[in-house]
């Protein structure tokens, strides 16, 4: 007759720690660090040495620079119209109507043009670097340029992130400028204020050491951008999906890094250049 | 209905001394991850030769590729290439043999951006200073004839069916003059007489430029047409390495199984 063995009573083994998603997300985090750590290592080292992909880099310049710009402009209007009319508001209610043109122009060039500009050119850039890249990655392309013996790193990643170096500041003094149009107009509407008077008065003062800075501290933003969006599109993995990914984590992890860099950037012009 | 075994290899058979290896591989070992791709694969390829790597998928055929023109390292062993060892080379060095090779990437991966003359004008315009653009022009022409895509030259790779960006594709690898062809399942989604087509041409400019090729294929009649040797893997290493005859009358079964469902 058969018999029934009985069953082994074994002590059960947890098979999901606590721990275990913490040290996995510690890990991820470190290592994406690492990676990107060395990926900006291979383009410095692809940037600095020759042959200079300045074609390249031209077509990049276009890219990120000129058609960037009306969207950027645009942002940078409707901050100034939204600057001239929160100030005017908020100055009133304190009797300091006179110090209105002053406030816009401190508000957007030395704080909310650089954001701007630099959140904009994220969103629009980074988003696109990301996905032209991950494409690329994902259907083999920059495979085909490393086996033909061109260093991806120059031609793909060095001319991109230096055409953001040098194109932010250029599209920051655009935001500014057509924020302090708008919001000089705004104003202009409701009380009579002349261009000059506004400008006279709102420059009154200031020196080079208050704009230059916030202005040219875009570059570091181009950096990000361009450095992220870059790293991301390289390191594609998995078909549409991985290139929908890039794409998006280009834009989440550069604005997220970039307002991060500005906390940073304003405390060291702060220090710097007193 | 045609089978490998009832169209004769076209080509020669080569003596040892003719085997100066132009790529070496020995003891190589690859993984991803716990995924063991390549077991201790050695295999020799010399001038003028056309080795075909027979093979289920994800047995490393692909991967085995990759090694050779330096896009992936291997984890253990060596890749020489003219007596060169690939690790540790500069980047500098890298690019100089890989200037000395040709690869067509098993779905082509012509740059979606360039039109075709373009795409083959790609290394032209990178690695010949010299040359003018209208030369450059003249020289994807004349490669895009060579490969039959002479009516194509401003179309997008979007506007050409999968087996003209194999042409394309082939045409592009052709670029530098390379002395080693290597082709990643050159007939993978083409129908049968695209396929010949593709095979006929492999074959014509293996004669006309005497390059050593790696072919990476399933297809076993296109093996035997344009392969001097063809080595059969699994479980990422050489099953038999030989040519189609020594194939036919091995008696491991799985051989015989790859070549009867095949």
């Amino acid at each position: 007759m058969a018999t029934i063995a009985p069953a082994v009573k074994t002590r059960a083994t947890p098979v999901f720690s606590i721990a275990d998603p913490a040290i996995k997300f510690l890990s991820d985090f470190f290592e994406w660090f690492g990676d990107l750590g060395i990926f900006f290592w291979h383009v410095i080292r692809a940037a600095v040495t020759p042959p200079y992909e300045w074609r390249e880099l031209i077509r990049q310049l276009d890219e990120v620079g000129s058609k960037s710009l009306p969207l950027v402009a645009l942002a940078g209007a409707a901050v100034g119209v939204v600057i001239s009319l929160e100030a005017r508001y908020s100055l009133s209610r304190f009797g300091a109507k006179s110090m209105f043109p002053a406030t816009l122009v401190y508000s957007v060039i030395q704080v909310m043009g650089p954001i701007i500009t630099g959140l904009v050119v994220s969103g629009r850039v980074g988003a696109g670097i990301g996905a032209e890249l991950a494409s690329m990655k994902v259907t083999e392309q920059i495979d085909a340029i490393e086996a033909s013996a061109i260093n991806p790193y120059r031609l793909l990643a060095a001319t991109r992130i230096l055409a953001c170096i040098l194109m932010l500041p250029l599209l920051t003094i655009a935001a500014d400028v057509s924020g302090l149009l708008t919001g000089w107009f705004a104003q202009a509407l409701v009380e009579p204020l002349s261009f000059h008077q506004f400008i006279e008065s709102g420059f009154h003062g200031a020196t080079f050491n208050a704009f230059l800075p916030p202005t040219f501290k875009t570059a570091v933003y181009g950096l990000i951008i361009g450095l992220i969006a870059c790293f991301q599109g390289m390191r594609t993995r998995g078909g549409a999906e991985g290139v929908g990914r890039a794409a998006t984590n280009s834009v989440v992890i550069g604005s997220l890094f970039l307002i991060l860099a500005d906390v940073v950037l304003v405390k060291f012009i702060l220090v710097v250049f007193p | 209905m045609v089978t490998a075994t009832d169209i004769p290899s076209q080509q020669p058979k080569l003596e040892a001394e003719d085997r100066a290896s132009a790529v070496a591989v020995e003891n190589v070992h690859k993984s991803f991850g716990v995924n063991k791709v390549l077991n201790g694969i050695s295999l020799h390829v010399g001038r003028g030769e056309t080795l075909a790597v027979l093979g289920r998928s994800g047995t490393g055929k692909s991967v085995l590729l990759r090694l050779i023109i330096g896009l992936s390292q291997p984890d253990s062993g060596s890749v020489s290439v003219f007596g060169e060892d690939l690790a540790g080379l500069s980047i500098d060095k890298l690019s100089a043999i890989r200037k000395k090779m040709g690869f067509l990437f098993q779905h082509a991966a012509l740059y979606d951006s360039l039109t075709v003359a373009e795409n083959v004008a790609f290394p032209l315009q990178h690695h010949r200073s010299e040359m003018s653009k209208s030369e450059r022009r003249q020289r994807a022409a004349e490669l895009l004839a060579e490969v039959g895509m002479d009516g194509s030259l401003d179309k997008m790779p979007s506007d050409i069916s999968g087996g003209m960006q194999k042409r394309v594709g082939l045409a592009r690898a052709l670029a530098l003059d390379p002395e080693i062809l290597l082709l990643d399942e050159p007939t993978a989604g083409l129908d049968p007489i695209s396929s010949r087509e593709i095979d006929n041409l492999i074959l014509k400019l293996q004669r006309e430029h005497q390059m050593a090729s790696i072919v990476v294929t399933h297809d076993l009649l296109s093996a035997k047409i344009i392969a001097s040797r063809l080595a059969l893997l699994d479980k990422g290493n050489v099953v038999i390495e030989g040519n189609f005859e020594d194939l036919e009358h091995s008696d491991i079964a799985f051989v015989q199984q790859f070549l009867k469902q095949s």
